[in-house]
């Protein structure tokens, strides 16, 4: 009882997962907001690596794309349980994650991210390349969810699933934060020289929330995998970590809420814009901009600090 | 309780400290002075790890921590604050106090992320300690601020604050009254004096001389990156070759 008042805002997102059903008018509107749940939980795992330990990734949607190739080969192709290839494809992410965690997190700012750049590419050169495994930029299909004889099928069971996990993501981002752990990411970012001194092993810490916020990607590319039921090389692509990295900033860096703001705004931005034929992605870019120049910190920070409790 | 012999680092051509020895001994406030440049700072990184020495020994509880990182250094009970301030401005004031607690608490990511019971406890009870350290640096109406919105002054408590929740056997200061107004700098040597009173070995760098002279047990002079002079507060004034460094020559 108590953990739900420090954190109301918990309280009124479930609330507001519970209510959405009600009033979505159709099935487009599903797929918008299951999209919306999937791009949120990715985007709270960056803003951890991003807003709270302050080292950037342009390559996130690598990762993604491996836990979604990954559910769809193993499942399709070798005939994998669904939940074993997403807990398969998890593992192997992190562990590529780890592997190239500890030369990548030694580079700081703009080496950082021409680094994570790089990694973004490769994984998608190797999807676009091996078109034996993976369809090439023809793409592959990927089949439908299913655990314990039970599939997850329409879209009503799609938007529970979804709203779920992020719920549950956001849960453990905000236990996560409001811990010594937490607290040490948090520090890497103010001042690394600090963190050191009081004993924060830096390089450790990077690694570990590096990896954590991969891992999570793969499994909401696992997800979106079955969710689509067919994927092409754009999902792993450059493009796509830029739309990561763009929700954590509109939404706000360090903020777990700002997430989910910059997500659900990212993400049905181009669809309310599409009637604008042809000028929506100048319209897009000149929101974007006039986001950055209002409100810098992003969404949520700045609005808190307007007229919440004073501190960012 | 740390001895340094012949210390030295180097810079390309530029010698910032060069063959410097001395020895403090537990309980002691300890300074190092001289003119700007004599090479303080440096050695105060040497010290604490955030540079690596050219070549010397630096022994801490006769064990040499020389080369060792700042890291390692912080599990032997060595702690600092900066010169240049070293707030996280990221972070609410009492969460930078509690960052210092970071050794002494369970820094595990998963049972962080759901919660662990023992976990809640250990850092309920941190929260509260920070917040009487906050209280006991006289920054205790902060408690509920977030550290961008503390003035210079109460954020140089602040780092003192985060130095003594990481409870060290050694705290050095670098420059702890730089930037501050003869009263904060009288309050901030009030400071200084109760947390060597609570039995934490000081070694302090500060250009003011009247914090230095009345807290010293003993005084280190460097000139040039070498010992100039070493000794009490009375033989250090008294030193001709003191005299001449800080007033000039022919002084």
């Amino acid at each position: 009882m108590n953990y739900l008042k420090s954190h109301p805002g918990l309280v009124i997102l479930a609330a507001v997962l519970l209510v959405l059903p009600f009033t979505l008018p159709n099935a487009y509107a599903y797929d918008v907001a299951i999209r919306v749940a999937i791009n949120a939980s990715v985007v709270i795992g960056l803003n951890l690596l991003v807003g709270y330990t302050g080292q950037i990734s342009l390559g996130h949607a690598g990762f993604f794309g491996v836990g979604a190739y990954a559910s769809a080969i193993l499942t399709s192709r070798w005939g994998w349980p669904p939940v074993a290839a997403l807990a398969a494809a998890a593992a192997g992410t992190a562990l590529l994650a780890w592997l190239v965690a500890r030369p990548i997190l030694k580079l700081k700012g703009h080496y950082l991210a021409m680094a994570t750049l790089g990694l973004g590419i490769i994984i998608s050169i190797v999807i676009v390349n091996e078109t034996d495994w993976t369809g090439g930029p023809d793409g592959m299909a990927a089949g439908a969810l299913s655990a314990f004889g039970a599939e997850v099928s329409g879209d009503r069971a799609w938007y529970w699933l979804t709203a779920g996990v992020l719920l549950v993501v956001t849960w453990l981002a905000l236990n996560l934060i409001d811990s010594p752990a937490g607290r040490a990411l948090q520090a890497i970012h103010g001042s690394e020289v600090a963190s050191r001194v009081v004993g924060v092993d830096t390089t450790a810490f990077k690694v570990r929330v590096f990896v954590l916020s991969a891992a999570l990607a793969s499994v909401m590319g696992s997800l979106y995998a079955h969710y689509v039921g067919f994927l092409t090389p754009g999902v792993a692509g450059f493009f796509h970590s830029i739309e990561l990295v763009t929700m954590v900033v509109v939404g706000g860096m360090a903020s777990v809420y700002g997430c989910i703001f910059g997500a659900a705004i990212l993400t049905m931005l181009p669809q309310l814009l599409s009637t604008l034929e042809g000028w929506e992605t100048v319209a897009f870019g000149v929101i974007l901009m006039a986001t950055m120049i209002f409100l810098p910190r992003g969404l949520v920070p700045t609005l808190r600090a307007r007229f919440g409790k004073g501190a960012p | 309780m740390l001895e340094i012999k012949n210390l030295t680092k180097s810079f390309g051509g530029v010698t910032a400290v060069q063959d410097v020895s001395f020895k403090i001994s537990e309980g002691t406030i300890h300074s190092v002075i001289g003119p700007n440049g004599a090479g303080k700072t440096t050695l105060f990184n040497l010290i604490t790890g955030v540079y690596t020495p050219t070549s010397g020994e630096i022994l801490f509880k006769s064990e040499n921590v020389a080369g060792m990182p700042p890291e390692q250094l912080a599990r032997r009970r060595m702690s600092r604050t900066f010169q240049n301030l070293q707030v996280c401005m990221n972070m609410s004031a009492i969460d930078n106090v509690m960052v210092g607690a970071h050794l002494r608490l369970d820094q595990s990511v998963f049972a962080a992320m759901f919660r662990w019971p023992a976990l809640r406890r250990a850092d309920k009870a941190c929260r509260e300690e920070a917040a009487q350290l906050m209280d006991f640096v006289g920054v205790g109406k902060y408690a509920n601020a977030h550290a961008s919105q503390m003035p210079y002054g109460a954020l140089k408590r602040l780092e003192i604050a985060r130095a003594m929740a990481a409870k060290p056997q050694i705290l050095l200061l670098d420059e702890p009254a730089a930037g501050l107004n003869h009263t904060e700098t009288a309050e901030i040597e009030a400071l200084i004096r109760k947390v060597a009173d609570s039995g934490v070995t000081v070694v302090l760098v500060e250009h003011d001389m009247k914090l230095v002279m009345n807290l010293s047990h003993h005084i280190l002079v460097l000139d040039y990156g070498k010992k100039l002079a070493e000794g009490s507060a009375a033989e250090v004034r008294a030193n001709p070759d003191v005299i001449a460094a800080y007033l000039g020559a022919s002084a």
